[in-house]
């Protein structure tokens, strides 16, 4: 009897421990965000404070460039003359900064690549806001001449460069590539992490040959104050003797811009990693629904002798209650445990992928532990109410009986809310789809929740038809042991549902994926078979412009018809951040064949944009309409020449002329040149020829149609991946789900488990039934989850119909391979529950109470 | 282990009696109530012994029991609590091993086989009524009565199936489930189970424990039948005079030995002989 005691003890304790579980991982990506963000900001601010002077002045709105583009502004070196001899300065430098200037490794490389930026400087001595130090020497020697650079320490190092080595450099300046001997390595403040950029410091006259067109002129100027004097009183002195055109800001303030920036830039890691905390907190409250269920059930004639001995309702609700609280804390707490491993191995990932975030510890305020215990009690308690009001509601005279029986809620009352929440998901989804403009997302995200909720509460009686199927072909391939195992699983058809929903939920998110993302590839790949007439792209390989010298040499290059250039721009639009694209005028139509709804590509010259219909459309704009687009150089009033029927190969609404970007100040750097070969050349010269302009930059790669929509679709997979990796976790909570309602029900069914085998069931015969039992819940899951996954991605797609992803592509043996899959996992599910049914004692089976 | 060494591979330890009672039973299909028969063993334990436990909780349930089953009998095991009379009808079930000794059912050796084995024989070769609990709740009378069977992937003869049915007189109930009957059609069900594999032997473990003297009587009123008209050896654990007055034979337990032998009992009879004992 004892040894029954503890069995059960035993029992119950894995079984909490499984329901923590997805308390656990919940709270782990609620806390492993709030860590990770935390700390990444922090190693921004650091960088951040080590790249600012006291005052720096720089051409006025150069703030808006936001690290995209590069400015063809600049500030003339007599300007910064005059501010070196003011009162209260100490001294004055002009700085060059180049974006999209990358290291090649010694490997061939480049070092960094897509995120972390690559940053060209010129070298100068001047220190950085407060008391701290701007670029200081690690080894060598600064660069004195052409032919010389700098590098970053770490960047040498992950390039697997000594100090006087001759290096590789690729730039989006005047020269594309530059080759220099590394005089020297450096480090920015006291050493602090770079965050994975890369820094190539050049003398300034070369960095302003590279850069900024051989003018004796900077980037910006960082002046640094004399003693006693603050940044305020320094910024005012220098404002006032700027000419005009030129802006003065503290250190402080330009901290700030760029730090906002960055929270803005990193806030989709965090809104990503919560999502999933959401998605297994739901999956989660599910497993813990149930699990507090069985345990009330257990203990029914227990719960009911307290009651027959006095105890009231409320106390019996408590008693449950206090036990969801047990849950709740140790959960939340081996999540916040887990949520610092998961930010931990995030960063490594990152310095992995070359943002190194250094060696400081991670960041854990208290808000992260808040959090963490609030959404880990809140989520436990809430789940465990159900049942432990449940359990206040039996009977005292149940304890007397011989049967013993839960109270249930009806199952009608089960389909009206059910259908009630499917109605009003269903209404939500639409309206978030269809109806609400940007920023409504969240209608989205509440359709799809109520949805799948209210499918859950009314599953007994939609898995009907899932569990009939199921239990048919059991009959016939099986028999008796199917037929078992088929009125096994529909003999508690709520604790079945429950279970199943849970797996559900993960594989509705799973399926939904795989439609958009399937779609999305097919759209990626009829948009290029449809747009992309030219013969060949040439692009950067990691997402930065390059220089505009590769356009032109291979403009020369013999049986190259036309070359046209695509450039971006991050710039505001009335006001509101878009990208700008820039176009020669006739490329638009001859190498992307973009349909003019109204007006022609031609007309594009001077301060005039091409818009496309769907955002005039939206916008209320129509040709001949003056719209304020604001690049380097401020906002300025563009008129609208033309519409055009929106493309993603264009990617943007927006389209200027090449020289309208380059007046609007931004400096020339293309992001994509389409190649059209001349009539009658040779494809493989031409292409070989093409190739060669580009073979010593890494950064840059020549790609036929094909080759082009695989690199367009390839983001797509990788994506794809870390979605379905992250859902995966809410299957696991999911499959722990099956394990536990099975655990369950075999020691629930340990007497009739004992009959079966003493009339003759083998343990092999008993195994199978269980496994049997997993499966049909495993498929009923499953079966609802790729239906209403399939209509959400569906809908979604429908949704973005407008915006150029036409393509609706469901992978139908995909889907089929997730119910599969499923049915494999329910196999797995079972293998403890079926291994402890299979061991029990017949004797001991049958005499049990 | 002890059982396990005392048992000699290839069964060379055969007494005569018992394959002279086997090929009665295979030849003889009709005996005549009331006559004597030449009876052989359905099952046998020689020196059969029982120990629960070890050190201060050991417990001798069964202390070297020899004893023979005939066949086509109604056998009644007697005896107070803590007799043994369960444990020893748990032994030559094959629902449990024993400590020492040898138990045959026909001529198979139980204490050499393994679990898969003692599954089959179960399965093909005994029946099986319990006192509660008998049946799957979730299948049908008529399921359950067919699932010895089924689980076999087999099908029972219909003439011998309606035969049982309507001897149980359960034909109007074979498709409700379990928890729509009442107790003693719930007990009728699970002899009606016991008895379509043609058992060898059918084990009743208090099958009239939980039921009114009505039921009671339907249901030991079968079992006789059963023995009589169909030829079925049964053995019923019973702690109920009247019970036992349906049997043809009634040995009594005590203290994990058999201490008294009844034949042709009556209720009164019975009684008797428990004082004495």
């Amino acid at each position: 009897m004892l040894r029954s005691t503890w069995k059960n003890l035993l029992a119950r304790k894995l079984r909490l421990v499984l329901s923590a579980f997805a308390i656990v991982l919940g709270v782990a990506f609620v806390a492993g965000s709030f860590i990770f963000t935390d700390t990444l900001s922090r190693s921004f601010d650091e960088i951040v404070e080590g790249t600012v002077g006291d005052v720096i002045v720089r051409p006025e709105d150069a703030a808006n460039n936001n690290g995209f583009n590069q400015d063809t502004r600049a500030v003339p070196a007599t300007v910064v003359e005059q501010l070196a001899v003011l009162p209260g300065v100490a001294r004055a430098d002009g700085n060059i900064s180049a974006f999209g200037v990358y290291v090649v490794g010694a490997d061939g490389e480049v070092v960094g690549g897509t995120g972390p930026p690559g940053i060209g400087l010129n070298y100068n001595e001047a220190p950085s806001a407060g008391e701290g130090i701007g670029l200081t020497l690690a080894d060598g020697r600064e660069p004195q001449a052409a032919g010389e650079v700098a590098l970053d320490a770490a960047t040498a190092e992950r390039a697997g460069y000594d100090v006087g080595d001759q290096v590789s450099v690729v730039t989006s300046g005047a020269e594309p590539s530059v080759t220099a001997e590394l005089v020297g390595t450096m480090e920015f403040g006291d050493g602090g992490s770079l965050a994975g950029a890369s820094l190539t410091i050049f003398d300034t006259t070369t960095a302003q040959r590279l850069f900024l067109d051989g003018k004796d002129v900077f980037t910006d100027v960082w002046v640094t104050a004399a003693d006693d004097v603050t940044q305020r009183e320094l910024r005012e002195r220098v404002f006032a003797a700027l000419p005009d055109g030129f802006e003065a800001v503290t250190g402080d303030s330009a901290a700030d811009e760029s730090a906002d920036d960055f929270t803005q830039a990193i806030s989709f890691i965090s809104t990503f990693l919560l999502i999933f905390a959401g998605v297994s907190l739901v999956v989660g409250s599910f497993l813990i629904v149930n699990t507090f269920s069985i345990l009330v059930a257990q203990r029914t004639r227990e719960m009911a002798l307290l009651r027959a001995l006095g105890a009231s309702r409320r106390q019996v609700t408590r008693s449950v209650l206090a036990e969801a609280t047990v849950v709740g804390l140790v959960g939340s707490t081996l999540g916040l445990a887990l949520g610092f491993a998961l930010a931990l191995g995030l960063k490594l990932v990152f310095a992995i992928f070359g943002l190194d975030l250094g060696d400081a510890g991670l960041v854990f305020a208290p808000r992260t532990a808040i959090a963490a215990y609030a959404v880990g009690m809140v989520v436990t308690l809430v789940a465990a109410y159900v049942p432990a009001r449940r359990a206040s509601r039996i009977a005292p005279m149940v304890a007397l009986r011989d049967d013993v029986a839960m109270p249930e809620s009806s199952m009608r009352r089960r389909l009206v809310v059910g259908a009630l929440m499917i109605t009003a998901g269903a209404a939500a989804l639409g309206a978030g789809l269809f109806v609400l403009g940007d920023g409504e997302e969240w209608a989205v995200g509440i359709g799809i929740l109520l949805i799948l909720l209210g499918v859950s509460a009314t599953s007994p009686t939609l898995g009907r038809p899932v569990v009939g199927a199921v239990g048919l072909v059991y009959r016939r391939v099986f028999g008796a042991v199917g037929r078992l195992a088929e009125q096994n699983a529909v003999r508690n058809p709520r604790r079945t549902a429950a279970t199943a929903s849970a797996l559900m939920i993960g594989l509705a998110l799973v399926s939904m994926m795989s439609v958009l993302g399937q779609s999305a590839k097919a759209s990626v790949d009829a948009t290029v078979k449809e747009q992309f007439v030219a013969d060949y792209v040439v692009s950067n390989t990691i997402g930065m412009p390059f220089s505009p010298e590769v356009s032109n040499r291979i403009e020369q290059l013999p049986g190259v018809q036309t070359v046209a250039r695509f450039r971006y721009a991050d710039g505001e639009v009335e006001g509101s951040r878009s990208f700008v694209g820039a176009v020669e005028p006739g490329a638009l139509v001859e190498a992307l064949e973009v349909d003019m709804v109204e007006g022609a590509a031609s007309d594009l010259r001077g301060r005039t944009v091409l818009v496309a219909d769907d955002r005039a459309d939206e916008a209320g704009w129509a040709v001949g309409d003056e719209v304020t687009v604001e690049l380097s150089k401020g906002p300025r009033a563009y008129e609208i020449v033309g519409l055009f029927e929106f493309s993603p190969a264009v990617g943007t609404s927006y389209v200027v002329s090449l020289p309208a970007l380059r007046e609007a100040g931004v400096a020339p750097a293309d992001s994509y040149a389409y190649v059209v070969r001349e009539p009658g050349a040779e494809p493989a010269t031409v292409k070989s020829a093409v190739e060669d302009v580009v073979a010593d930059l890494p950064t840059v790669s020549v790609k036929d149609q094909a080759e082009f929509a695989a690199e367009q679709r390839a983001p797509i997979d990788t994506m794809l991946l870390i979605i379905y990796a992250l859902l995966g976790l809410a299957v696991i909570i999911a499959v722990l789900g099956i394990v536990n309602t099975l655990a369950l029900s075999v020691i629930e069914r340990t007497r009739e488990v004992g009959l079966l085998r003493a009339v003759g069931l083998s343990r092999r015969q008993l195994r199978t039934m269980v496994r049997l039992e997993a499966i049909v819940i495993a498929l009923l899951g499953a079966t609802l989850g790729v239906v209403l996954g399939t209509l959400f991605g569906v809908a979604l797609m429908l949704s973005l119909a407008d915006d150029g992803i036409s393509t609706i592509a469901v992978p139908a043996g995909q889907l089929a391979a997730f119910v599969a899959v499923a049915g494999l996992v329910g196999v797995l599910a079972a293998v403890f529950p079926a291994r402890r049914a299979a061991r029990l004692d017949v004797l001991r089976a049958i005499t049990t109470e | 282990m002890v059982a396990a060494l005392g048992s000699e591979p290839g069964g060379t330890l055969h007494p005569e009696p018992l394959e002279q009672g086997r090929t009665t039973s295979m030849t003889t299909t009709q005996p005549a109530a009331g006559v004597t028969r030449t009876t052989g063993a359905a099952a046998r334990t020689i020196a059969l012994t029982k120990v629960f436990g070890a050190g201060d909780a050991r417990v001798v349930a069964l202390d070297d029991v020899t004893l023979e089953l005939a066949d086509r009998e109604f056998t009644a095991i007697m005896g107070p609590s803590g007799s043994g009379k369960s444990t020893l009808m748990h032994c030559a079930a094959a629902l449990d091993d024993a400590t020492s000794g040898q138990i045959y059912l026909g001529d198979t050796e139980l204490t050499a086989l393994g679990d898969r084995q003692l599954t089959l024989l179960r399965r093909d070769r005994i029946g099986f009524v319990f006192q509660a609990f008998n049946l799957v709740p979730t299948l049908t009378a008529e399921e359950n009565i067919r699932l010895p069977l089924a689980i076999a992937g087999r099908k029972p003869e219909p003439e011998w199936f309606d035969e049982v049915i309507d001897t149980l007189d359960l034909r109007s109930r074979l498709r409700h489930r379990p928890s729509e009957l009442s107790g003693g059609q719930q007990q009728r069900v699970a002899c009606a189970r016991a008895l379509l594999s043609r058992p060898a032997i059918v084990f009743a473990d208090e099958p009239t424990g939980n039921l009114d003297s009505s039921a009671s009587a339907e249901v030991l009123g079968f079992l006789r039948h059963s023995v009589d008209e169909f030829g079925q050896t049964v053995v019923m654990v019973t702690h109920d005079p009247v019970a036992a007055a349906y049997t043809d034979r009634v040995v009594f337990l005590g203290d994990g030995r058999i201490v008294g032998e009844l034949r042709n009992p009556t209720a009164e009879s019975v009684l008797e002989t428990m004082k004495g004992v």
